[in-house]
């Protein structure tokens, strides 16, 4: 089993002309593999630095990360063996993939990269993957990203995203810029992928009602501080602190009626 | 009654197949439209021209024939002569190459530099990228025409390639500053951070994934930049600056108007450089619009838009968009009974 | 008189960084963005530094033999000058260069550039300073006309796209890529010679002095007109391209079908949304023509024997007038900067969002 612990991070990033921002004030978690965290919050809470702190994209002003017990190296092997262990799925299917390459390209990468297996068998592996994530190698594997729709690039997303054959993976709002009559595919992928590989899965939403549906537990992030944790069935149905709770009441309920609604009672009979 | 829809795959056509050539030519994309086919296909000509100059001129550019001076047009001398007799038509000819090679080299150097200059400034941070960004910004403000005359004037026959070489030092710095640019946007793109993340070297993320993204401001960077060369280069030696050893259609027009062929009406000898200066010119912006389009949609489509509605009695700038008829279904009307 | 430059999708202005997901807005107190003129200050005085050095190699690094004859060639110079000309060019002396540099720097700042030796021994400044005004008079009219018609021709065909007015815009960019200095020639041909409109060449007639006189600026105005109309013509295209790509981008903007939908009347929405905002890159594009232009003035000015500074450089130049040639590129240069500011400032004081990073 691996373990990842999220220590105090602090993350203050300095903008020219308007001073100091702290993205991220004293967060702490932990990942394991074989579970899901929800990690909920609105734009601008800070789940997308976390995404950048976890990927060594960015690092943090103050704190830890430790895998398995042992911090995060900042260059050298070590860091590259951290970066096999834990990949990201972006939010923008438009975006994640360079408009340029094929996707056998993308898929490879990685293969390549890590030496994940040898080269006669990089080809067949990466068939394998896309056909893991349920696309037709053959239609797909000498395409442009702009040839596939948006759930498409995603699920090349995801592939990619496990080629290195990570324990752990972050996917941040995997599913918001797609078509809402897709998502569910795309979640209930990460959901089988998660149970059969024993990944421990970072979800990062702002959507409370998917996030209580796939999540073991669940983070809620306002403006970089952790406001509430528990239990996804304990954040979402009682909360306790008063930002969860509005969250929530924000989101649309489609069990209440109508006619309780001000405002619309004056409309089609 | 309900209405049923049915989601169907989007139907693409073949996927393109991973051949060279294929590839090859989807690299090219940016060069298959109308304008950048005419305009390579005039500098291909040109081109030609400069490279089997020996076969195609009738005489040699130098040789002088004092029965035949100032003559017009004719049909021993297709252009016509000079104040020495000497031909035209030759003189444009072989003049050809000095162009293209100065125009050229010129252009690759120059590139070369606002490549390096440009992306690397782009990609780092802090003060690395902005003191390179200050350089180029030196070398773009600093004026280069001058600058150009004062070196040219230090030598007493300088050769094709100096002067190639200090076109392309001073013509550099736009080209860099708008890599510089691009490279800082994409450099902030998703599929950049994927990449960072998976571990990719930083010479694999600037060669294989960021400069084919850049290619097409690259071609567009060079085309400008052998424009500007060729004129600069003609400019330079219109004015003398350039020593007349070297022919190029420049010189040609140095020695023309000198001898007073403006003056004397003398036009066989002074149009055909010029024209020819303009025609390669204006094969460079063909091709640089080519570009412009495949880089911007929205200059391709925004014309045809235009004159598509235009036929349907449409003005694209109308507010209102008069709706002709509206059909409502059967079943809809049942529904709101 | 420049290459049509590749008319690229624009890149926001260094000045506009922010590398963060804000989540609250910076509302800007100031109108004077000081922050942005502030960086734009530095970077200009690290170009003034920049030309200066320059231009102190530049005659240290010509053939040893010729600067050193420079002096010997002329006994007339009085000593005051002997030294300038030392400490200018580099010749004659043992002092180390770094000495040289500091005594070049102190003569720099007395705005003492040598006397010229084409010009009988007048010190530089004072040949420079009489003609820079005919320079600056005509290129600056020139330009600032062809940006006018230029930028509200282009302003116009982007609204109008599809139409016949769009083959201005080759027809522009076709008189843009003809050589200047053949246009200029072609110019005097057609016009000075064949119909003889215009005279051929000269700011002023011969044997006449500058003064404040009607029949003096008529003579000016009828010399100048062949020049500036060259300019504009030549340069037109550029502008008028570059509007028109920017209006097309602006147009396609979801706040002008906003204004539309909301019934404002067509030319409000042409000129107070699109043009304005289509304008930016315009200024920005302008400020860095500006070394473009200056080169440009050199081959108008020897075209048409017109007598401004660009003249002056060709012909100390052929003269191997080193201490003019030096003093005039020093000039060209300190011109385009300056330039450059007021293009920096207008544009810092027209775009809204260099303002708001002030709080």
């Amino acid at each position: 089993m691996t373990t990842l612990e999220f220590d105090s991070v602090t993350k203050v990033y300095h903008v020219r002309g308007a001073g100091q921002m702290k993205a991220l004030d004293d967060v702490s978690f932990t990942l394991s593999s074989g579970q899901t965290i929800g990690l909920v919050g609105q734009s601008g809470s800070g789940k997308s630095t976390i995404a950048k702190i976890l990927t060594q994209l960015e690092t943090p002003t103050s704190g830890e990360i430790r895998l398995d017990g042992t911090p995060i190296p900042r260059r050298g092997k070590g860091l590259r063996d951290y970066r096999q262990q834990l990949r990201m799925v972006f939010q923008d299917p438009f975006a994640s993939l360079n408009p340029y390459h094929s996707i056998r390209h993308h898929v490879e990468r990685p293969l390549r990269l890590d030496n994940v297996v040898p080269k006669k068998e990089v080809e067949d592996e990466v068939r394998r993957l896309l056909d893991r994530v349920r696309l037709d190698p053959d239609s797909v594997i000498d395409r442009r990203p702009h040839e596939l729709s948006g759930g498409q690039r995603q699920r090349v997303a995801i592939a990619r995203a496990l080629a290195s054959r990570p324990r752990l993976l972050v996917a941040d709002e995997p599913v918001s810029m797609l078509d809402v009559s897709i998502r569910m595919g795309v979640l209930n992928l990460l959901a089988d992928l998660q149970r059969e590989e024993g990944l421990g899965v970072l979800y990062i939403t702002h959507d409370l009602a998917t996030a209580r549906h796939f999540s073991d537990e669940i983070l809620v992030l306002n403006q970089g501080k952790v406001v509430e944790s528990g239990t996804a069935d304990d954040v979402i149905l009682r909360p306790q602190n008063p930002y969860t709770q509005e969250l929530r009441a924000a989101s649309p309920d489609p069990e209440s009626h109508f006619a309780s609604a001000p405002g619309l009672s004056g409309g089609a009979r | 009654m309900t209405t049923t829809a049915t989601i169907r795959m989007a139907r693409t056509e073949d996927p393109t197949p991973n051949t060279f050539w294929a590839r090859l030519g989807s690299a090219f994309a940016m060069f298959r439209n109308a304008k950048s086919i005419t305009g390579l296909a005039i500098l291909g000509f040109f081109v030609l021209i400069a490279i089997f100059a020996d076969v195609l001129a009738p005489f040699s550019p130098t040789q002088v024939d004092n029965t035949a001076r100032f003559q017009p047009p004719s049909a021993e001398h297709w252009l016509g002569t000079t104040h020495i007799g000497e031909d035209v038509l030759s003189q444009v000819i072989f003049g050809t190459r000095g162009v293209i090679v100065v125009g050229f080299l010129a252009a690759i150097l120059a590139t070369v530099i606002a490549i390096v200059v440009g992306v690397v400034s782009g990609y780092v941070r802090g003060w690395k990228s902005e003191g390179l960004s200050a350089l180029t910004n030196v070398f773009l403000v600093i004026p280069g025409l001058p600058l150009i005359i004062i070196v040219a004037s230090m030598f007493e026959e300088p050769p094709l390639v100096l002067i190639a070489a200090v076109l392309g030092i001073t013509g550099w710095a736009w080209g860099a500053r708008v890599l510089r640019a691009q490279t800082m946007s994409l450099r902030n793109r998703d599929f950049i951070q994927a990449a960072r993340a998976n571990g990719e070297p930083l010479r694999r993320i600037i060669t294989v994934e960021m400069l084919p993204n850049l290619m097409a401001l690259i071609a567009a960077s060079f085309v400008g930049t052998v424009t500007a060369a060729i004129l600069g280069l003609t400019t330079l030696s219109y004015i003398g600056v350039i020593p007349v050893n070297t022919y190029n259609w420049g010189t040609i027009l140095n020695w023309a108007s000198a001898q007073g062929a403006f003056r004397q009406n003398q036009w066989w000898w002074y149009l055909p450089p010029g024209l020819c200066i303009a025609a390669i010119g204006v094969a460079l912006s063909l091709i640089n619009f080519g570009i412009d389009e495949y880089v911007n949609p929205r200059l391709r489509s925004a014309g045809e838009r235009a004159r598509a509605m235009k036929k349907k009695g449409l003005n694209v700038n109308d507010a209102v968009t008069v709706v002709r008829s509206v059909e409502v279904p059967a079943t809809r009307r049942e529904a709101r009974e | 008189m420049t290459a049509v430059e590749p008319q690229l999708p624009v890149e926001t202005p260094d000045a506009l960084e922010v590398g963060t997901t804000a989540t609250t807005a910076v509302k800007g107190r100031s109108r004077i963005p000081w922050r942005f003129l502030g960086s734009r200050a530095l970077f200009y005085l690290f170009t003034l530094w920049a030309a200066i050095t320059i231009n102190f190699f530049l005659p240290r690094l010509m053939k040893g033999d010729a600067v050193d004859q420079y002096l010997a060639r002329n006994r007339n110079v009085t000593p005051e000058a002997a030294d300038a000309l030392r400490a200018l060019l580099g010749i004659d002396t043992d002092k180390s260069i770094w000495q040289q540099y500091i005594d070049y720097w102190g003569l720099m700042l007395r705005g003492d550039l040598g006397v010229s030796l084409l010009h009988g021994l007048r010190p530089v400044g004072e040949v420079i300073s009489g003609a820079l005004p005919w320079t600056v008079g005509l290129v600056g009219f020139a330009t600032i006309i062809s940006f006018l018609i230029g930028t509200i021709g282009g302003a116009v065909i982007g609204w109008r796209r599809g139409s016949r007015s769009e083959v201005m815009i080759p027809i522009t960019t076709f008189l843009s890529t003809i050589p200047y200095f053949w246009l200029g020639l072609l110019a005097i041909a057609l016009f000075s010679v064949n119909l003889k409109w215009f005279p051929i060449g000269k700011a002023y007639g011969v044997g006449y002095s500058p003064e404040f006189t009607p029949e003096f600026i008529g003579q000016v105005i009828h010399h100048g007109t062949l020049p500036a109309v060259t300019i504009i013509i030549a340069s037109l295209g550029g502008w008028m391209l570059g509007m028109r790509n920017m209006m097309l981008t602006v147009l396609d903007e979801d706040y002008i079908t906003v204004a539309q939908a909301k019934g404002m009347p067509n030319s409000r929405v042409l000129w107070r949304y699109a043009a304005r905002n289509a304008v930016l890159p315009q200024i920005q594009s302008f400020a860095l023509s500006i070394g473009f232009i200056v080169g440009g003035t050199i081959v108008m000015e020897m075209v048409f024997s017109y007598p401004g500074v660009g003249k002056l450089l060709l012909d100390a130049t052929n003269g191997k007038d080193y201490a003019l040639m030096q003093g005039v590129f020093l000039v060209i240069t300190l011109s385009v900067l300056v330039a450059n500011i007021l293009a920096d400032i207008a544009y810092a004081f027209l775009d809204p969002r260099t303002r708001q990073t002030e709080a």
